[in-house]
Protein backbone atom coordinates (compact mmCIF):
# COMPACT_ATOMS: atom_id res chain seq x y z
CA UNK A 1 0.00 0.00 0.00
CA UNK A 2 1.43 3.37 -0.73
CA UNK A 3 1.21 6.49 1.32
CA UNK A 4 -1.38 8.07 -0.79
CA UNK A 5 -3.61 5.17 -0.26
CA UNK A 6 -3.32 5.20 3.24
CA UNK A 7 -4.62 8.69 3.51
CA UNK A 8 -7.15 7.97 1.11
CA UNK A 9 -8.67 5.93 3.71
CA UNK A 10 -7.64 7.94 6.60
CA UNK A 11 -11.04 9.40 6.94
CA UNK A 12 -12.57 5.54 6.78
CA UNK A 13 -10.24 3.94 9.37
CA UNK A 14 -10.44 6.34 12.18
CA UNK A 15 -14.44 6.57 11.54
CA UNK A 16 -14.15 2.84 12.20
CA UNK A 17 -16.05 1.97 9.00
CA UNK A 18 -14.06 0.28 7.18
CA UNK A 19 -13.93 -3.39 5.97
CA UNK A 20 -11.53 -6.59 7.94
CA UNK A 21 -9.59 -6.88 4.96
CA UNK A 22 -8.80 -3.31 4.09
CA UNK A 23 -8.08 -2.57 8.44
CA UNK A 24 -5.84 -5.08 8.10
CA UNK A 25 -3.33 -3.57 5.22
CA UNK A 26 -4.03 0.13 6.48
CA UNK A 27 -2.60 -1.39 9.91
CA UNK A 28 0.52 -3.15 8.39
CA UNK A 29 1.10 -0.38 6.36
CA UNK A 30 1.11 1.48 9.89
CA UNK A 31 3.38 -0.88 11.60
CA UNK A 32 6.57 0.24 9.37
CA UNK A 33 5.60 3.57 7.96
CA UNK A 34 6.35 5.92 10.26
CA UNK A 35 5.02 8.96 8.35
CA UNK A 36 1.68 7.96 8.01
CA UNK A 37 1.92 6.71 11.54
CA UNK A 38 2.46 10.07 12.87
CA UNK A 39 -0.04 11.56 10.03
CA UNK A 40 -2.58 9.14 11.63
CA UNK A 41 -1.99 9.77 15.13
CA UNK A 42 -1.94 13.39 14.88
CA UNK A 43 -5.11 13.58 12.80
CA UNK A 44 -6.73 11.44 15.64
CA UNK A 45 -5.65 13.97 18.15
CA UNK A 46 -6.82 16.94 16.06
CA UNK A 47 -10.16 15.75 16.17
CA UNK A 48 -10.09 15.28 19.99
CA UNK A 49 -8.79 18.60 20.79
CA UNK A 50 -11.63 20.14 18.36
CA UNK A 51 -14.32 17.97 19.82
CA UNK A 52 -12.96 18.87 23.45
CA UNK A 53 -12.68 22.45 23.19
CA UNK A 54 -16.13 23.96 24.03
CA UNK A 55 -15.65 26.45 21.63
CA UNK A 56 -18.06 28.91 21.04
CA UNK A 57 -20.33 28.10 23.97
CA UNK A 58 -23.16 29.43 24.55
CA UNK A 59 -23.39 31.55 28.03
CA UNK A 60 -26.77 31.31 30.26
CA UNK A 61 -27.68 34.55 30.01
CA UNK A 62 -27.62 34.76 26.15
CA UNK A 63 -29.42 31.35 25.68
CA UNK A 64 -32.17 32.83 28.29
CA UNK A 65 -32.61 35.69 26.31
CA UNK A 66 -32.16 33.87 22.60
CA UNK A 67 -34.91 31.59 24.09
CA UNK A 68 -37.35 34.26 25.71
CA UNK A 69 -37.19 36.02 22.61
CA UNK A 70 -37.60 32.69 20.33
CA UNK A 71 -41.07 31.43 22.91
CA UNK A 72 -42.66 34.79 22.49
CA UNK A 73 -42.15 35.28 18.80
CA UNK A 74 -43.72 31.81 18.18
CA UNK A 75 -46.60 32.81 20.58
CA UNK A 76 -46.98 35.79 18.45
CA UNK A 77 -46.91 33.42 15.48
CA UNK A 78 -49.90 31.28 16.77
CA UNK A 79 -52.04 34.08 17.53
CA UNK A 80 -51.46 35.41 13.75
CA UNK A 81 -50.39 38.39 12.16
CA UNK A 82 -53.51 40.46 13.26
CA UNK A 83 -53.28 40.15 16.71
CA UNK A 84 -49.73 40.91 17.02
CA UNK B 1 -4.70 3.04 16.70
CA UNK B 2 -8.16 3.13 17.96
CA UNK B 3 -10.55 4.96 16.05
CA UNK B 4 -12.61 7.94 17.07
CA UNK B 5 -15.96 6.86 19.06
CA UNK B 6 -18.82 8.96 17.97
CA UNK B 7 -20.32 11.84 20.74
CA UNK B 8 -23.52 9.90 21.81
CA UNK B 9 -26.44 11.74 20.43
CA UNK B 10 -29.37 13.18 22.33
CA UNK B 11 -32.44 10.97 23.47
CA UNK B 12 -34.86 11.02 20.32
CA UNK B 13 -37.50 8.67 22.20
CA UNK B 14 -39.69 11.48 22.91
CA UNK B 15 -38.46 13.64 20.69
CA UNK B 16 -41.13 12.76 17.66
CA UNK B 17 -43.98 13.23 20.48
CA UNK B 18 -42.68 16.42 21.44
CA UNK B 19 -42.57 17.79 17.51
CA UNK B 20 -46.17 16.83 17.24
CA UNK B 21 -47.09 18.51 20.14
CA UNK B 22 -45.17 21.53 18.71
CA UNK B 23 -47.47 20.92 15.52
CA UNK B 24 -50.66 21.19 17.28
CA UNK B 25 -49.28 24.73 19.03
CA UNK B 26 -48.11 23.81 22.00
CA UNK B 27 -45.17 26.48 22.44
CA UNK B 28 -44.21 24.83 25.28
CA UNK B 29 -43.23 21.02 23.63
CA UNK B 30 -41.01 23.72 21.11
CA UNK B 31 -39.19 25.29 24.00
CA UNK B 32 -37.88 22.30 25.01
CA UNK B 33 -36.76 20.98 21.68
CA UNK B 34 -35.22 24.58 21.24
CA UNK B 35 -33.68 23.95 24.82
CA UNK B 36 -32.25 20.54 23.53
CA UNK B 37 -30.49 21.74 20.39
CA UNK B 38 -29.76 25.86 20.72
CA UNK B 39 -26.32 25.82 21.90
CA UNK B 40 -25.53 23.09 19.17
CA UNK B 41 -27.22 25.94 16.66
CA UNK B 42 -25.23 28.39 18.33
CA UNK B 43 -21.78 27.19 17.77
CA UNK B 44 -22.26 25.52 14.34
CA UNK B 45 -23.86 29.08 13.52
CA UNK B 46 -20.50 30.48 14.87
CA UNK B 47 -18.32 28.40 13.11
CA UNK B 48 -19.54 29.21 9.77
CA UNK B 49 -20.19 33.08 10.16
CA UNK B 50 -16.91 33.35 12.42
CA UNK B 51 -19.22 36.05 14.19
CA UNK B 52 -21.28 36.22 17.29
CA UNK B 53 -23.83 38.79 16.55
CA UNK B 54 -24.48 36.82 13.34
CA UNK B 55 -24.62 33.74 15.27
CA UNK B 56 -27.20 34.83 17.82
CA UNK B 57 -28.99 36.19 14.97
CA UNK B 58 -28.88 32.43 13.03
CA UNK B 59 -30.06 30.70 16.54
CA UNK B 60 -33.14 33.07 16.58
CA UNK B 61 -33.83 32.94 12.39
CA UNK B 62 -33.28 28.79 12.15
CA UNK B 63 -35.61 27.79 15.27
CA UNK B 64 -38.25 30.58 14.23
CA UNK B 65 -38.17 29.24 10.87
CA UNK B 66 -38.46 25.31 11.75
CA UNK B 67 -41.30 26.75 14.02
CA UNK B 68 -43.28 28.13 11.11
CA UNK B 69 -42.26 25.12 8.66
CA UNK B 70 -42.67 22.83 11.54
CA UNK B 71 -45.82 20.86 8.75
CA UNK B 72 -43.00 20.81 6.43
CA UNK B 73 -40.72 18.20 8.73
CA UNK B 74 -42.42 14.76 7.94
CA UNK B 75 -40.17 12.75 10.53
CA UNK B 76 -38.13 11.01 7.93
CA UNK B 77 -35.06 12.35 9.08
CA UNK B 78 -34.39 13.39 12.97
CA UNK B 79 -35.99 16.71 13.37
CA UNK B 80 -31.79 17.53 14.59
CA UNK B 81 -30.76 17.07 11.17
CA UNK B 82 -33.66 18.91 9.94
CA UNK B 83 -32.28 21.50 11.88
CA UNK B 84 -29.48 22.01 11.27
CA UNK B 85 -30.43 21.76 7.55
CA UNK B 86 -32.25 24.98 8.61
CA UNK B 87 -29.52 26.38 10.48
CA UNK B 88 -26.45 25.63 7.82
CA UNK B 89 -28.72 27.60 5.30
CA UNK B 90 -29.23 30.99 7.83
CA UNK B 91 -26.00 30.98 8.57
CA UNK B 92 -24.17 30.52 5.13
CA UNK B 93 -26.95 33.44 4.33
CA UNK B 94 -25.31 35.64 6.79
CA UNK B 95 -21.51 34.83 5.85
CA UNK B 96 -22.25 35.76 1.96
CA UNK B 97 -24.05 38.90 3.15
CA UNK B 98 -21.12 39.86 4.90
CA UNK B 99 -18.59 38.60 2.53
CA UNK B 100 -20.32 39.38 -0.94
CA UNK B 101 -16.69 39.70 -2.38
CA UNK B 102 -15.88 35.59 -1.94
CA UNK B 103 -18.52 33.65 -3.36
CA UNK B 104 -19.59 31.14 -0.41
CA UNK B 105 -20.94 27.67 -1.67
CA UNK B 106 -20.41 24.10 -0.18
CA UNK B 107 -20.87 23.04 -3.48
CA UNK B 108 -17.80 24.76 -4.24
CA UNK B 109 -15.13 22.18 -6.56
CA UNK B 110 -11.82 22.25 -4.79
CA UNK B 111 -9.30 22.09 -7.01
CA UNK B 112 -6.78 19.86 -6.51
CA UNK B 113 -5.64 17.53 -3.67
CA UNK B 114 -2.36 18.80 -3.28
CA UNK B 115 -3.70 21.28 -0.47
CA UNK B 116 -4.55 18.38 2.08
CA UNK B 117 -1.34 16.64 1.42
CA UNK B 118 0.90 16.57 4.58
CA UNK B 119 3.94 18.51 4.86
CA UNK B 120 4.44 18.22 8.45
CA UNK B 121 4.96 14.74 9.96
CA UNK B 122 6.60 16.17 12.77
CA UNK B 123 5.57 14.18 16.25
CA UNK B 124 3.23 16.37 18.52
CA UNK B 125 3.93 16.21 22.32
CA UNK B 126 2.14 13.85 23.86
CA UNK B 127 -0.32 16.55 25.74
CA UNK B 128 0.17 19.13 23.20
CA UNK B 129 -3.13 21.00 24.68
CA UNK B 130 -1.34 21.28 28.24
CA UNK B 131 1.37 23.37 26.35
CA UNK B 132 -0.62 26.43 26.48
CA UNK B 133 -3.16 28.07 28.92
CA UNK B 134 -7.21 27.59 28.08
CA UNK B 135 -7.49 31.06 26.36
CA UNK B 136 -4.08 30.95 23.97
CA UNK B 137 -5.52 26.90 23.26
CA UNK B 138 -8.95 28.79 22.50
CA UNK B 139 -7.27 30.99 20.24
CA UNK B 140 -4.99 28.90 18.25
CA UNK B 141 -8.41 26.18 17.70
CA UNK B 142 -10.39 29.17 16.73
CA UNK B 143 -8.13 30.74 14.42
CA UNK B 144 -6.84 27.44 12.72
CA UNK B 145 -10.62 26.73 12.07
CA UNK B 146 -11.36 30.26 10.58
CA UNK B 147 -8.47 29.45 8.09
CA UNK B 148 -10.34 26.71 6.91
CA UNK B 149 -12.55 27.18 3.02
CA UNK B 150 -16.23 27.34 4.58
CA UNK B 151 -17.47 24.18 3.23
CA UNK B 152 -14.66 22.44 4.75
CA UNK B 153 -15.51 24.09 8.18
CA UNK B 154 -19.15 23.05 7.75
CA UNK B 155 -18.36 19.49 7.23
CA UNK B 156 -16.20 18.96 10.18
CA UNK B 157 -17.90 20.52 12.78
CA UNK B 158 -20.87 18.76 11.39
CA UNK B 159 -19.22 15.26 11.84
CA UNK B 160 -16.20 16.11 14.09
CA UNK B 161 -17.21 18.70 16.70
CA UNK B 162 -21.67 17.54 16.43
CA UNK B 163 -20.72 13.96 15.84
CA UNK B 164 -23.42 13.85 13.27
CA UNK B 165 -22.99 10.91 10.75
CA UNK B 166 -21.87 11.16 7.56
CA UNK B 167 -25.60 10.66 6.09
CA UNK B 168 -26.86 13.15 8.51
CA UNK B 169 -24.30 15.40 7.64
CA UNK B 170 -24.89 14.82 3.86
CA UNK B 171 -28.69 14.90 4.56
CA UNK B 172 -28.64 18.54 6.40
CA UNK B 173 -25.85 19.78 3.75
CA UNK B 174 -27.52 18.65 0.51
CA UNK B 175 -24.17 17.11 -0.38
CA UNK B 176 -23.50 13.46 -1.62
CA UNK B 177 -21.75 11.00 0.75
CA UNK B 178 -18.33 11.08 -1.24
CA UNK B 179 -18.34 14.54 -1.16
CA UNK B 180 -18.63 14.48 2.46
CA UNK B 181 -16.01 12.64 3.08
CA UNK B 182 -13.53 13.78 0.34
CA UNK B 183 -14.43 17.30 2.10
CA UNK B 184 -14.00 16.12 6.27
CA UNK B 185 -10.56 14.16 4.85
CA UNK B 186 -9.08 17.45 3.65
CA UNK B 187 -10.66 19.12 6.64
CA UNK B 188 -9.21 17.34 9.08
CA UNK B 189 -5.51 17.26 6.88
CA UNK B 190 -5.46 20.79 6.78
CA UNK B 191 -6.55 21.09 10.23
CA UNK B 192 -3.59 18.53 11.84
CA UNK B 193 -1.48 20.25 9.49
CA UNK B 194 -1.85 23.70 10.64
CA UNK B 195 -1.95 22.76 14.69
CA UNK B 196 1.42 21.12 14.11
CA UNK B 197 3.08 24.46 13.72
CA UNK B 198 2.18 25.01 17.66
CA UNK B 199 1.75 21.20 18.98
CA UNK B 200 4.88 19.47 17.46
CA UNK B 201 7.62 17.91 19.44
CA UNK B 202 10.19 20.80 20.10
CA UNK B 203 13.19 18.46 20.29
CA UNK B 204 12.66 16.32 17.56
CA UNK B 205 13.63 17.27 13.96
CA UNK B 206 11.20 17.71 10.75
CA UNK B 207 9.83 14.36 9.12
CA UNK B 208 8.97 15.21 5.50
CA UNK B 209 6.49 12.95 3.85
CA UNK B 210 7.33 12.11 0.26
CA UNK B 211 4.17 11.65 -2.01
CA UNK B 212 6.41 10.50 -5.01
CA UNK B 213 7.95 7.62 -3.47
CA UNK B 214 5.53 4.28 -4.39
CA UNK B 215 5.57 2.19 -1.85
CA UNK B 216 8.25 4.02 0.25
CA UNK B 217 9.65 1.04 1.22
CA UNK B 218 13.12 1.35 0.18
Amino acid sequence: MKCSEFLQELTNYLDGVIDDRTKAELEDHLAWCHNCYVVCDTTKKTIEIYRDSRLYELPEDLRSRLRSAIVSKCHAKKRGPESV
Amino acid sequence: MSTIQPKVSAPVSDELALVQAAKGGDVGAFEELVRRYDRNVFRIAQHITQNREDAEDVVQEAFLKAYGNLNQFQGQSKFYTWLVRIAVNEALMKLRRRRPERTVSLDEEVKTEEDSLPREVADWSPNPEQQYSQAELRDILTRTIQGLPASFRTVFVLRDVEGLSTEETAEALDLSIPAVKSRLLRARLQLRERLSRYFQRRESANGKMRHDSGDGNQ
